[in-house]
């Protein structure tokens, strides 16, 4: 790897800072003043500097196709080779700023969330590692850094999500986390082993050249695209492999923001977008369906949900499955913009929801009450007065994730909704996605500002807490303000104003390349698709949006709709939705414990039937028979026929009895004897 | 360096005799012989790695001395590529070993004579290129092997030792028959390079009981190194004898004596029978699964930590089987797919390499907490990260290590074999990545019912893990974090070799027409 090029070295700098953190952190992080902490935070601020000098490289540039590459031998037995290395491009750029930001951003916030933890260098050391590792995918050039990365960024989720590891449920949710990833990293490896088999290399542009000239087509394309698509199943929680996400919230609230809100589940996101040119139709299609279906049905799951992180979680598997869909339908640029944008106002949400969360803590402790449950909204209610930071920032982070205009995630969300309509428009035979694309928008409106007026308005349903209630210290309320502030709409047009359209920065510098597999629609096709839907697009969810709104207003707020008459008047979906459909509960009975049960089956066979009747049956056999071989050459030929020829001979008889030892090995010894003589015999 | 192997070989023995005349109440004493020996012993290795040329598929610092002229039996020794990391293996954990034995007080003078026996045993069968050599310190290893285990074991040591010993006696026994028929059709010869040359032609198209040839003695010496290996189904004394052998016996038998099996495979089937290598490769692939899948299934059902780290070991040890069955691909009728043959036995060889450091590692960790608690029972314990964070930290390494976590050694390895076998053995290789899954299953879900939870007061003044153990630790987690980041100085030394072997394999394979 050369270096000397500004990109090469400001990557590999935003790449290894952090992992320097971590093992400074790791090694020394309890004996350094402060634990450490500003060791990390130092790294990450480098880091961010760095990277936002990319993206204003980036953007003094302006040049859509610009491509950076480098890489070193890491394999190399002579034909079978492994060079790993990275690839920069616009996206890589906007991706590194979106990771380090928010980290900076979970790295500032904990400092007073997390103070007085007793493993606080620990979390900061980890904080750095999932960075590293989270930057590593980003960076990848070629499959197998990007699988060594995907992997890392498991277990970086694993030690933080388990950071507080003396409570079960967290150390349960940690394991369920990892274990549920490499379910899709199954299939994320078959699909690398069979890209491998056919072209012969990791590479990105190696494997979309390849497909280009048609070494791999067809159904085995489809099914390696699949393969790879079942990673992002994993990481990104879609269906069916969803179920970790919502527990991985026993994590700290800033972990939950930085991984499992805006970046390490992103990862899956930005993998399809990655390799979008390799998926054929058919691939698009099945993942436009997992995301499409993921959006529905973790939205039908939210409005349920009374653990303001479980809202939030849920919410967030729906978000990432609209950017499945985005990318199914082709529009995989509006998926990597809501990715960007959705990363900004998620990771406020969750900021936000630390920030209640820790209120409500401190005002529990203070009044010893270890009861109640500080995550519950029904214990809120009314704490816009107490909070108004918080307040203000959530509702502007809530307006943008309901597609309300002069937000982002209207923007984003209109993209991937007029994406939806265009596609819908051109194979009619798949209306359901874009049905399922606009009602995901109307519940998710109606949701998030159940959140919000639930936690925030209407009068304090438990007065003794909300009178200890306080606004949270501004190293967490700056955070709030920064990403509330990157929830409006400017910064994603600049240098246009135009709060209707994404025209700006981002749909100038980020374009779409064409597929590789020949036959795909053109990038240009699919862009023309979405121009003439977008205005029909936009209607339709600003209407979906005022619906979930206005829902939400007059059952939450005003309280004319009754929220307990309607979901007893709907008690079985009711009740479904607030059991999450009984998947843990299902994947328990018929999965986990069959198969538990096998493992303690095949256990059993091994240890207690086989090794304990076959393999010794073959030492009792052998006993028997040198038995009865002792008997037979000790009453049969030393009794009567040695003693019957006469004393002399007793001697002889004597030491063929010592013979008749008992140890094994003398009668191995024996039978090798023996089966030497028949060979020689034999073959001589 | 004059007779660089040779010194590797018989330093042991030589610190054995020193031993010997050291009172039996001195035992400091002892255990500083044997370390110095042992060290000593390493350096060596490590010299040997050095001057060595990576270059150079074939075999060098060979020695050749008349033995037994009568039969032609020869004092051949040699390295190449294949048996350089299982020499720098066996040095690092010999002397590991010494360490990690260092509070037996029961009977020492014996325990570190019968050590460094073992030791030479181990290094003379990587070494020997006389068959018939290569058969006596195959036994020679057995013996010590039989007596450590035996009389430094735990409650059911007897059981464990006679029931290792002959198995593994009636492995040599079919061994032995092999070697004898190789003798005796090739020209009366015990030297392994004329082996080579001669085997394959004089084996051709020879029946035996209407049975070929090839198959005959392939099966012979399959059976007697699978047991070692151990393959399904031929594995079940492998968890006993690691229940029932002291830290450092679990330790040695893990870390290398599991990979004479698979290297006396590679050396000895796939060099003198190439045409047995197209015919078994199949079966060798789909018992590489069964062992992934059994033996991490068996793994999962565990109660005694130290079964599931002997169950992990076949489990580990079945993706070596899948790689190297991968070499046939490099043949024409394969599509001649040389990447997906090196990939494979590449992948093999370092696999092998790798299960030798992260057992070694699992297997002092077992020791540690056993030392301490005087259980091994996971069910007993809970929340010991709090208690001993330290250990927990070794442990979350080593446990991480052989889950096959990117960033360690293990995961190289097994992603080689997988690529290299997938183009062979599709489906084979399919469900065989449901290893990925289980391996972690059964690791992590051990981590959580030891390490994680409410601490248990029990455990509250148990010690945390001392220097000592820590340094026997560091040396090989760090190889495993280094060659894991960075492979290539492990692979382009056994380059060359892998190419000899497939070259040697393909080139051959097929000869035997009607085999």
């Amino acid at each position: 790897m050369i270096t000397g090029n500004f990109t090469t070295d400001a990557c590999l700098l935003i790449l290894f800072l952090p992992l320097l953190a971590f093992v400074i952190n790791i090694f020394f992080g309890k004996r350094l003043p402060r634990q450490g902490d500003w060791v990390s935070i130092g790294a990450i601020l480098i880091t961010l500097v760095l990277a936002l000098s990319l993206f204003v490289e980036m953007l003094s540039n302006w040049n859509y196709k610009f491509s950076h590459e480098v890489y070193f031998s890491w394999i190399d037995l002579g034909a079978f080779k492994i060079d790993l290395g990275f690839w920069v491009d616009n996206i890589t750029i906007v991706m590194l700023l979106v990771v380090s930001l928010i980290s900076s951003m979970t790295h500032i916030f904990s400092l007073e969330y997390m103070k007085g933890d007793v493993r606080y260098n620990r979390y900061y050391a980890y904080l750095g590692l999932f960075t590293f590792s989270m930057n590593g995918i980003v960076l990848a050039n070629n499959l197998m850094s990007l699988y060594i990365f995907w992997e890392l960024v498991g277990v970086s989720s694993y030690l933080l999500i388990g950071h507080w590891f003396e409570k079960h449920s967290a150390a349960d949710a940690s394991k369920k986390a990892f274990l549920t990833n490499r379910v899709g990293d199954i299939g994320f490896f078959i699909g690398i082993m069979i890209m491998f088999t056919a072209i012969g290399s990791f590479n990105f542009q190696q494997l979309f050249d390849g497909v280009s000239n048609e070494l791999i087509s067809g159904s085995l394309l489809t099914l390696a695209g699949l393969g790879l698509f079942m990673g992002a199943v994993g990481k990104s929680s879609q269906f069916p492999l969803h179920i970790w996400l919502p527990d991985a919230m026993e994590g700290p609230t800033p972990v939950s923001a930085l991984m499992h809100a805006a970046t390490m589940v992103a990862a899956g996101v930005y993998l399809t977008v990655r390799l979008f040119p390799l998926f054929t139709v058919d691939a698009l299609t099945i993942i436009a369906y997992v995301g499409g279906f993921t959006a529905i049905f973790a939205a039908t799951i939210a409005i349920t949900q009374n653990d303001i992180k479980k809202v939030l979680a849920y919410s967030t598997v729906s978000q990432l499955g609209y950017m499945v869909l985005a990318v199914g339908v082709g529009n995989y640029v509006a998926a990597f913009f809501h990715l960007l944008t959705h990363a900004m106002f998620k990771a406020c949400l969750f900021y936000g929801s630390g920030s209640v969360i820790h209120a409500m803590h401190h005002s529990l402790h203070d009044m010893h009450d270890h009861d109640t449950d500080p995550q519950d909204m029904r214990n809120m209610g009314g704490f816009k007065s107490k909070m108004p930071v918080t307040s203000m920032t959530m509702t502007i982070a809530t307006l943008a994730i309901a597609g309300v205009p002069l937000f982002s995630g209207f923007l984003s969300k209109d993209a991937i909704l007029a994406g939806t309509l265009s596609f819908v428009q051109s194979n009619p035979e798949h209306w359901i996605l874009a049905l399922f694309g606009f009602s995901a928008a109307a519940i998710t409106a109606f949701y998030m500002f159940r959140l919000i007026f639930m936690t925030f308005y209407g009068s304090p349903r438990m007065p003794k807490v909300f009178d200890g209630i306080h606004e949270s210290p501004k190293v967490m309320t700056y955070p709030l303000v920064v990403l509330a502030g990157l929830s409006f709409f400017i910064f994603y047009t600049v240098p246009y104003f135009n709060p209707f359209k994404d025209y700006g920065w981002f749909t100038k510098l980020i374009k779409a390349g064409n597929s590789a597999v020949p036959g795909n629609p053109t990038a240009k096709e699919i862009y023309d698709g979405v121009h003439y839907a977008h205005d029909a697009a936009m209607m339709l969810s600003l209407l979906v949006a005022a619906l979930g709104i206005g829902l939400s207003y007059f059952m939450y707020y005003r309280k004319s709709l009754s929220a307990e008459a309607w979901s007893k008047r709907a008690g079985f979906l009711y009740n479904l939705s607030l059991n999450k459909y009984y998947f843990d509960e299902n994947y328990n009975k018929f999965l986990y414990q069959p198969f538990l049960r096998l493992s303690r089956a095949v256990a059993y066979v091994d240890w207690d039937l086989y090794d304990k009747y076959f393999i010794n049956g073959f030492g009792y056999v052998t006993k028997i028979l040198s038995k009865i071989t002792g008997r037979l050459d000790f009453d049969g030929l030393d009794q009567t026929l040695v003693d019957g020829i006469g004393r002399s001979a007793q001697g002889a008889g004597k030491n063929l009895k010592t013979m008749q030892t008992g140890r094994l090995q003398n009668y191995m010894l024996f039978a090798l004897i023996g089966v030497i003589i028949i060979l020689v015999v034999q073959i001589t | 360096m004059d007779h660089l192997l040779s010194w590797i070989i018989w330093l042991p023995v030589i610190g054995m005799g020193v031993i010997a005349f050291i009172p039996r109440d001195r035992s400091v004493l002892i255990k500083q012989i044997a370390a110095i020996v042992s060290g000593v012993q390493l350096i060596l290795a490590i010299y040997l790695w050095y001057v060595f040329d990576a270059s150079n598929g074939n075999l060098q610092f060979m020695e050749r001395v008349e033995w037994i002229p009568s039969f032609n039996i020869t004092y051949i020794l040699g390295v190449d590529g294949l048996s350089l990391p299982m020499v720098f293996l066996m040095a690092l954990i010999g002397f590991i070993g010494i360490f990690v034995s260092w509070n037996v007080t029961n009977a020492v003078k014996g325990y570190f004579s019968l050590f460094l026996l073992l030791n030479t045993g181990v290094m003379g069968v990587f070494l020997a290129l006389d068959f018939f050599l290569f058969y006596i310190f195959w036994e020679v290893m057995l013996l010590p092997m039989y007596f450590l285990i035996g009389m430094w074991g735990g409650p059911q040591r007897e059981y464990a030792a006679i029931k290792f010993f002959i198995y593994t006696l009636a492995g040599s026994v079919l061994m032995l028959i092999a070697v004898l028929a190789l003798y005796f059709t090739c020209g009366n010869t015990f030297d392994m390079l004329l082996l080579m040359e001669r085997a394959p032609i004089a084996l051709n198209g020879m029946l035996w009981w209407g049975m070929s040839a090839i198959k005959v003695i392939w099966v012979l010496l399959f059976i007697g190194f699978a047991i070692k290996v151990p393959v399904f189904p031929f594995h079940t004394w492998l968890p006993l004898a690691h229940v029932e052998a002291p830290t450092a016996i679990s330790v040695i038998l893990a870390g290398v004596l599991l990979k004479l099996g698979v290297y006396g495979m590679l050396r000895i089937n796939y060099t003198m029978l190439p045409d047995g290598v197209f015919w078994f490769a199949g079966a060798l692939a789909v018992l590489g699964l069964i062992n992934v899948i059994w033996g991490a299934m068996c793994a999962l059902a565990q109660k005694d930590l130290k079964k599931l780290v002997a169950y992990s070991s076949v489990n580990h040890m079945g993706y070596t089987l899948l790689g190297m069955a991968a070499v046939i691909a490099a043949a024409e009728m394969n599509g001649a797919n040389l990447i997906s043959a090196q990939a494979g036995l590449g992948g093999a060889v370092f696999q092998m390499f790798n299960h030798g450091t992260i057992s070694a590692m699992l297997f002092i960790l077992v020791g540690v907490i056993y030392d301490r608690a005087h259980h091994r029972d996971i069910e007993g314990f809970g929340g010991l990260a709090s208690q001993m964070p330290i250990y927990t930290a070794f442990v979350a390494v080593a446990f991480f290590a052989g889950l096959g976590l990117p960033g360690f050694s293990g995961f190289v390895s097994e992603a080689m074999i997988f690529i290299g076998a997938f183009p062979v053995f599709k489906t084979v290789v399919i469900i065989s990545t449901l290893g990925i899954l289980l391996n972690a299953a059964y690791f992590l879900w051990a981590f959580q019912r030891m390490f994680f939870g409410p601490a248990n007061e029990k455990y509250n003044e148990l010690p945390e893990i001392n220097s000592r153990e820590v340094l026997t630790l560091v040396p090989l987690a760090v190889i495993t974090l280094v060659l894991g980041v960075y492979p290539r100085p492990f692979l382009d030394l056994v380059a060359a070799t892998l190419n000899v072997l497939i070259d040697s394999v393909v080139s051959f394979g097929g000869l035997a027409a009607g085999m």
